[in-house]
C-alpha cells in the first residue's frame, strides 16, 4: 500500500511541510494508518528522489510560512510535485489497486488446518469467530451511528471495516454450510478415500474458497 | 442490580423456556427447544442463523401471532397464554410493530392506507391515523408514495411501508423478519438508523437477519440453529473495546469514545 501514492495525492492540492502531510493524511483517512513523522519524511525524500518531488525553493513567491508551523521540524522546508509527480498521482486515481497475492490470513489457516485435524470441534471454532467478528462489527457501527454525516471520509474508512468484517462473517457462515454437507455426504458414503486419492465428486462451480481448498494449493 | 448495559430500561418482552413443536411423533419438528431470551426498552436484539433455525418462529412466538408449545412469553407486562384470543390481539396491535418476511401488505389499500389500517383498527380517527402514516412513511424515505398500491412499487419500496407500519404510532415492540432483504446498502443502513432510533427514543426491537452489517445495529446478537440459542455476543460492552488495543493512538483517537455513551441516535 502505498504511503507514497497517498501522499502524491496530497502534494497534488498544493506544496505541503513533512509534519503537514502527516497530519492531513491522517485526518483525511480518520486516523487508521497512523504513520510516524521519519516514515512521511522517508517517503517524501524518495519521492524526489525519483524525480515526482521537489522541495520548493526559498523564498520563491506564494510560499510564506503560516503560522504556527513547529520550528526545527524539517526545517520548514517545503515540497510540491513535479509534472512526473503530477502525472502519477492523476494515473493513481484511475489505476485498480491491486489485490495481490492472498495475505497469509491466520483465520483461513486456522480454518484450513481445523477441517483437516482429527478432533476439531469446527462447527464450535466457527461460531467462535462469527460472535468476536460480530463484536468488531457492533463495535465499529457504534462509531458510525455517532458520526457526524459530514464527516464523509471518516465514515468511508468505518463502511471499509463493517464491509470486510461482514465478508468474514459471510464467509464463516459458508464454511459452516460446506463442512455441514460434506459430513452429511461422507456420512453417506460410507468411508472415506484416502488422502491423495484427488475425490472428484462436489467439484464446486468458480473460483475455490480460500482456505477450504485441499491443504497445499498454491494460491500465490 | 441488574446485569443491563447503560440506557437500557425495564423488560418488555421475556420468553422463558420457549419451545415450538410442529407435529408429533417421528414427524415432529422442534422449530424453537428451551429458548430463553429478554428484550428490555431501549435495547435491539438481533437474531441470526441458517435457514430453517427457527428465526421466523421465534418472531411469530414473541409477538403472539404463533404459541409456544411449552414455556412462556410476556409481553409489556401481560402473559400472552393467560390472555383470550381478543385480548391478545388487542395487546398486538397496540404494542407491538411487525415487519414480516414477505412484506404482507394489503394489495387492495394504498401505502398510506397500509400504513394507518393497524391504527384506525386500534380506534385511532382516520386523521390523526394518517397523519401518523405520512410521518412514517417519510421516516423510512417514502412519502412520496404515499398513495401508491403496492403493485405499483419496486420491492424495496414496499418493503419500507412495511416498515413505516410497523413503526407507526406508539409501538412499545418492533419484530422486523428480514426487514433489509429487498434494500440496497445505503437504504438498508437509513432503515437500520430509523429502527435503531426508534429503540433509543423508548421501544424495543427483536430483528431477524442475514447480514451481520445490520444486526451490528443491535446491541447484541443471538445465534440460532435448530431452534436451540447457542451463542450470543453478549451485553454491550465498552465501545471500541476491540479497536482500542488495536494500536497506541491509532484509529483516530479524537474519534474513539472514551467510554460508554448513551447514544441518542
Ligand atoms: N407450520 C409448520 N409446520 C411444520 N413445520 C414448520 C411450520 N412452520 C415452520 N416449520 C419448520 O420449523 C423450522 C423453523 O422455521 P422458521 O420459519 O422459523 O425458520 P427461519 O429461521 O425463519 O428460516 P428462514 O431463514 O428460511 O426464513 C423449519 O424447519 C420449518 O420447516
Ligand atoms: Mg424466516
Amino acid at each position: 500500500m502505498s504511503v507514497r501514492h497517498g501522499l502524491l495525492a496530497l502534494l497534488a492540492e498544493g506544496p505541503m511541510h513533512g509534519y503537514q502531510l502527516r497530519q492531513e493524511f491522517e485526518r483525511r483517512t480518520g486516523g487508521t494508518w497512523p504513520l510516524n513523522i521519519g516514515q512521511v519524511y522517508t517517503t517524501v525524500h524518495r519521492l524526489v528522489r525519483d524525480g515526482l518531488a521537489e522541495p520548493v525553493p526559498q523564498g520563491e513567491i506564494g510560499s510564506a510560512e503560516e503560522p504556527g508551523a513547529p520550528d526545527g521540524e524539517g526545517s520548514g522546508e517545503r515540497f510540491r510535485l513535479t509534472e512526473a509527480g503530477r502525472a502519477e498521482a492523476t494515473a493513481w486515481w484511475a489505476r485498480p489497486v491491486e489485490r495481490g497475492a492472498p495475505a497469509r490470513d491466520e483465520l483461513a489457516i486456522k480454518l484450513a488446518l481445523a477441517v483437516t485435524a482429527p478432533g476439531v470441534d469446527v462447527p464450535a471454532v466457527v461460531q467462535a469467530q462469527r460472535t468476536e467478528t460480530l463484536r468488531a462489527l457492533q463495535d465499529y457501527t457504534r462509531l458510525k451511528a455517532r458520526a457526524a454525516a459530514e464527516d464523509l471520509a471518516w465514515l468511508l474508512v468505518l463502511d471499509n471495516l463493517v464491509f470486510v468484517a461482514e465478508a468474514e462473517v459471510r464467509w464463516l457462515d459458508h464454511v459452516e454450510a460446506r463442512v455441514a454437507r460434506a459430513a452429511a455426504t461422507n456420512a453417506a458414503r460410507g468411508p472415506r478415500p484416502a488422502p491423495g486419492q484427488g475425490s472428484t465428486t462436489q467439484v464446486s462451480p468458480g473460483p475455490p474458497a480460500v482456505g477450504v481448498g485441499p491443504v497445499g494449493r498454491d494460491l500465490r | 442490580m441488574t446485569p443491563s448495559g447503560p440506557g437500557l430500561g425495564p423488560v418488555l418482552l421475556s420468553l422463558v423456556q420457549v419451545s415450538r413443536t410442529h407435529g408429533d411423533g417421528d414427524l415432529a419438528v422442534h422449530a424453537l427447544q428451551g429458548v430463553d431470551l429478554d428484550v428490555r426498552v431501549g435495547e435491539l436484539v438481533a437474531v441470526m442463523g441458517p435457514s430453517g433455525s427457527g428465526k421466523s418462529t421465534l418472531l411469530n412466538v414473541a409477538g403472539g401471532l404463533d404459541t409456544p408449545t411449552e414455556g412462556t412469553v410476556t409481553l409489556a407486562g401481560a402473559e400472552l397464554s393467560a390472555l383470550d384470543l381478543k385480548g391478545r390481539a388487542r395487546l398486538r396491535r397496540r404494542s407491538v410493530g411487525y415487519v414480516f418476511q414477505d412484506f404482507n401488505l394489503v394489495p387492495a389499500l394504498t401505502a398510506a392506507e397500509n400504513v394507518s389500517l393497524p391504527r384506525e383498527l386500534d380506534g385511532v380517527r382516520q386523521r390523526e391515523a394518517r397523519v401518523e402514516a405520512l410521518a412514517a412513511l417519510s421516516e423510512v424515505g417514502v412519502a412520496d408514495l404515499a398513495d401508491r398500491f403496492p403493485d405499483e412499487m419496486s420491492g424495496g419500496q414496499q418493503q419500507r411501508v412495511a416498515i413505516a407500519r410497523a413503526l407507526a404510532g406508539p409501538r412499545r415492540l418492533v419484530l422486523a423478519d428480514e426487514p433489509t432483504g429487498a434494500l440496497d446498502s445505503v437504504t438498508g443502513e437509513e432503515v437500520m438508523r430509523v429502527l435503531r432510533s426508534r429503540v433509543d427514543a423508548g421501544a424495543g426491537g427483536l430483528l431477524v437477519t442475514h447480514e451481520a452489517r445490520f444486526a451490528a445495529w443491535a446491541d447484541r446478537t443471538v445465534f440460532l440453529r435448530d431452534g436451540v440459542v447457542v451463542d450470543s455476543t453478549g451485553d454491550r460492552g465498552g465501545p471500541g473495546s476491540l479497536l482500542v488495543g488495536a494500536g497506541s493512538d491509532g484509529l483516530g483517537s479524537s474519534h474513539w469514545p472514551s467510554g460508554p455513551t448513551d447514544q441518542d441516535g
